[in-house]
């Protein structure tokens, strides 16, 4: 069994003006609609993108608090929690709500992630989105530089030395990342988040290492 | 605004569904050593207690030719006869034989047979039993404790795990309740319920770290308190470290500095138990002694508190590892926490408050009974679950999710701390030319090579049409729902052929097994489960027949009185059947009905689409939105 690639199917936003009947009592509803107005039914996910569920603007620099804020909003009137005591069928529509917020929530507060999805949306098969070795030289000659460091680290220190710097690299990529977007540089912005994507795997490892020289240090103190 | 004093309604007309038959719920904290209920009225937790005032129910349980004996009085039967009394089953549950292995020597209880699949079973007083069914009576004497103390049934309550359980271990508690005749409206982790206590109680803001120190697990979660939601952003434990393995650190030092062999079964449990007592003293005392014997000579061994924290800091200095992973999955510093809050009665012990104090840079909080704290929270989940209210926990799943690919290795599909419910999709194929079947096996963990997670469980995938390797394109899906619990199911897509399972194999219960004990156990699970059916059929028919009332009302013109008088006549068919109790009835009226109504639904489908499309704007839709959020 190998796998071949994540689902592709992207959500079209429906237009303003698109309506459909309450599956409950067929009331003429906004297609975005939440909830029925007329039998106060909860309505089905649909397909929304990330941005429009949780009703921010589709832009790399989300409002992070705004995000959270949202989320947190929907999710009180639409957690499963709030359905217990209703019909099995409205739980299930319940859950596939709060499902839905929480993917777009984990999308949106995530930069790495919210730059892939962002390239999706533009209609890139993005080289970030895929296991596929990347195209750029520079890029793993640094990868593969910076993995020697962290193996000759021999203290905490160090490593964490070394952690510092690739925070900092981190904050760096998202500036850059920032203004690939706001210039509709797809083609940048997948380079950037394919080298992001490496710093984060880079970072894991970090802190697998830092971890394992402190429990040699303690196996040492006893 | 005038106060309703009686509310009319129609015979037969429920305002909200099954309210009747609902009642009250309360909260369950199912422990290792003790277990605790409580109720919530008005946001107040009160711990049921008995008429001594005692909160704590021992989770243990005496077996004999009657009915068990559970709590102070099995603790009292321990002494007499141990190998008829069960203690710490939680550490059981949904574990196999080989998870007891490493478990072994911490672990009093003789194992039936040699048992390679499936739940461990115990031999207990002549009898095989499961981990499920011994909890299921710690849970039924929990229940009756209840019902004495309200006056009235319990039938529904919210049960706490330890938030590092497993999808196995959550599955059997949840059986556990149905064989109890408990219908569980929510498995809550009990950190997250700790908190909804502490946070409710102090009106706490910001970031807080709960350190759980129970009996037999460990758990320590970071959350975030806002304005009634308590969102957890990190957790992380061990479901086999507590409390016990201190009694045990205790007694085998003690073992050891005599030098004799080893002691009986018998002998071991009450020196395990004068081993807690022990640790207790210790807690208030610089030295104490602990008595026992082996094979007939009786001891007694001096321990002062230096001696036990030496023996038991490396198990603490391990909570603290994961509080520090905890802390840097969230991206959080230790100074960013503004408290932490310390749960289980394991938390007393001095050597753990000092290091934990040492660890966040702060002195922990514990004004809540520690014992006590986690019921309070799970009463006060029940009450908001049955009666409404504005907090809201917001969970994640402890352990990642992933499936086995070649060469034992395992694809990672649902990541640690990811917020539930989630769904997550992957797509697989074929590697070999022809194939028709598929294996997927289901494990649980972080390790990256299957013999390091745990397996959940494996099922497979038949009838895929046979194609070249890599045609196929089989889709699996995993969906945890709020309890934690997993679901996954997988489709092969060009031809549609479906497999959908619950987890439950590797350590759970078999089907069989289940309906057994549920027969055994005298519930009426069916006959409540047809009993809500119907009851939830004809809510919803009610709900149709009123918005259609209302529809008709306002755009009954917009349709020929012959369609109108279709509408009528079925809508009359429906209403006779909701006097009856026939739930196919009213599916089949309900069906009628829709099929009489399609076109006026159509009519006015099509009439508001046309006023949509003159021109709306987005603001004018989120407004919208807005107000019915509000409502």
């Amino acid at each position: 069994m190998s796998q071949i690639e994540q689902d592709e199917r992207f959500p079209k936003s429906p237009a303003t003006g698109d309506v459909s009947p309450c599956w409950s009592c067929k009331e003429p509803l906004a297609a975005r609609a939440l909830f029925c107005h007329a039998c106060g039914a909860v309505q089905p996910a649909g397909n929304l993108d990330h941005f429009t569920r949780l009703g921010v603007p589709r832009s790399f620099d989300v409002d992070g608090d705004k995000v959270e804020k949202q989320y947190l909003g929907f999710q009180r009137v639409l957690h499963p929690d709030r359905f217990v005591a209703k019909t099995a069928k409205e739980r299930a529509i319940a859950e596939s709500q709060a499902v839905s917020m929480n993917e777009a929530y984990e999308t949106l507060k995530d930069p790495l992630r919210r730059a892939a999805y962002l390239l999706k949306l533009a209609g890139r098969n993005a080289a970030v989105s895929h296991d596929q070795t990347v195209n750029d030289p520079a890029l793993l000659m640094e990868a593969m530089e910076a993995r020697e460091q962290l193996s000759e680290a021999a203290s905490v220190d160090e490593v964490e030395q070394l952690q510092v710097e690739a925070g900092a690299k981190a904050i760096d990529l998202i500036a850059q990342l920032s203004r690939a977007f706001a210039a509709e540089d797809y083609d940048r912005a997948d380079t950037l988040a394919t080298r992001f994507k490496y710093l984060r795997k880079y970072l894991e490892e970090t802190r697998a290492r830092r971890v394992a020289l402190e429990d040699s240090a303690a196996e040492d103190a006893e | 605004m005038t106060t309703t004093l009686l509310q009319i309604h129609e015979p037969g007309e429920t305002p909200e569904p099954h309210q009747a038959e609902t009642g009250i719920a309360i909260g369950i904290d199912l422990g290792t050593t003790n277990s605790v209920a409580a109720i919530a009225t008005d946001g107040k937790p009160e711990i049921l207690r008995d008429k001594e005032g005692d909160g704590l129910v021992p989770s243990v349980v005496s077996y004999s030719d009657s009915l068990p004996v559970v709590g102070r009085e099995a603790v009292i039967q321990q002494m007499r006869r141990p190998e008829a009394v069960v203690s710490s089953v939680k550490r059981l549950m949904g574990r196999g034989a080989a998870d007891l292995k490493s478990l072994s020597g911490t672990v009093p209880y003789e194992i039936h047979g040699d048992q390679q699949v499936g739940m461990v079973r115990l031999k207990v007083a002549g009898r095989v039993l499961s981990p499920v069914e011994v909890s299921a009576d710690i849970l039924r004497a929990i229940k009756a404790r209840a019902e004495t103390a309200l006056g009235h049934d319990v039938n529904r309550a919210v049960i706490t795990v330890p938030a590092y359980f497993d999808d196995a271990a959550r599955t059997a508690t949840k059986d556990a309740a149905k064989l109890a005749g408990l219908d569980v409206l929510r498995l809550v982790n009990e950190p997250t319920a700790a908190a909804l206590a502490y946070g409710l109680d102090r009106g706490a803001e910001g970031l807080y770290a709960i350190y759980d120190l129970g009996g037999g697990t460990f758990d320590i979660s970071l959350l975030r308190l806002q304005q009634g939601v308590f969102q957890v952003l990190a957790t992380g434990g061990d479901a086999a470290l507590g409390g016990d393995d201190f009694d045990h650190a205790l007694a085998e030092a003690a073992l050891k500095s005599l030098r004799r062999e080893t002691p009986t079964l018998v002998e071991a449990k009450n020196l395990l138990l004068a081993a807690r007592r022990a640790k207790e003293i210790l807690t208030e005392r610089e030295s104490t002694e602990i008595f026992g014997s082996i094979h007939g000579h009786e001891f007694r061994q001096a321990v002062d508190r230096v001696a036990f924290e030496k023996l038991i800091e490396p198990m603490v200095a391990k909570t603290l590892k994961a509080c520090r992973q905890v802390l840097e999955d969230a991206g959080v510093q230790a100074s960013e926490v503004r408290g932490v809050v310390l749960v289980g009665g394991s938390t007393r012990v001095p050597l753990v408050r000092r290091m934990v104090a040492r660890f966040f840079g702060r002195e922990p909080l514990a004004d809540i009974n520690p014992d006590e704290v986690v019921a309070a929270g799970a009463a006060l989940q029940a009450e908001a679950l049955t009666r409404g209210g504005e907090t809201l926990l917001l969970d994640v799943i402890p352990l990642s999710l992933g499936i086995e690919t070649v060469g034992g290795i395992v694809e990672k599909v649902i990541d640690r701390n990811t917020p539930i419910p989630v769904a997550k999709a992957q797509e697989f194929t074929t590697y070999q030319d022809g194939q028709t079947g598929m294996q997927i096996h289901i494990v649980q963990g972080e390790r990256e090579t299957v013999d390091a997670c745990r397996s959940l469980g494996r099922f497979e995938l038949t009838g895929i049409p046979p194609m070249t390797a890599g045609a196929a394109r089989i889709r699996i899906t995993f969906a945890v729902d709020a309890d934690g619990l997993l679901t996954v199911g997988a489709q092969e897509k060009t031809t549609g052929v479906k497999a959908e399972i619950a987890v439950k194999p590797s350590y759970g219960l078999g089907e069989d097994e289940m309906a057994d004990m549920l027969r055994d156990s005298l519930t009426h699970a069916r006959e409540d489960m047809e009993r809500r059916l119907l009851i939830e059929a004809r809510v919803e028919a009610e709900r149709m027949l009123l918005a259609l009332d209302a529809a008709l009302k306002s755009d009954g013109k917009l349709i020929s009185p012959e369609a109108r008088q279709a509408i009528d006549a079925a809508a009359q068919k429906l209403r006779s059947t909701l006097s009856g109790d026939d739930r196919d009835r009213i599916g089949a009226a309900v069906e009628a009905l829709e099929k009489a109504s399609h076109s006026f639904a159509q009519v006015r489908m099509d009439r508001a689409m046309g006023q949509a499309l003159k021109g709306h704007s987005l603001d004018e839709v989120e407004a919208s939105m807005a107000t019915d959020r509000a409502e």
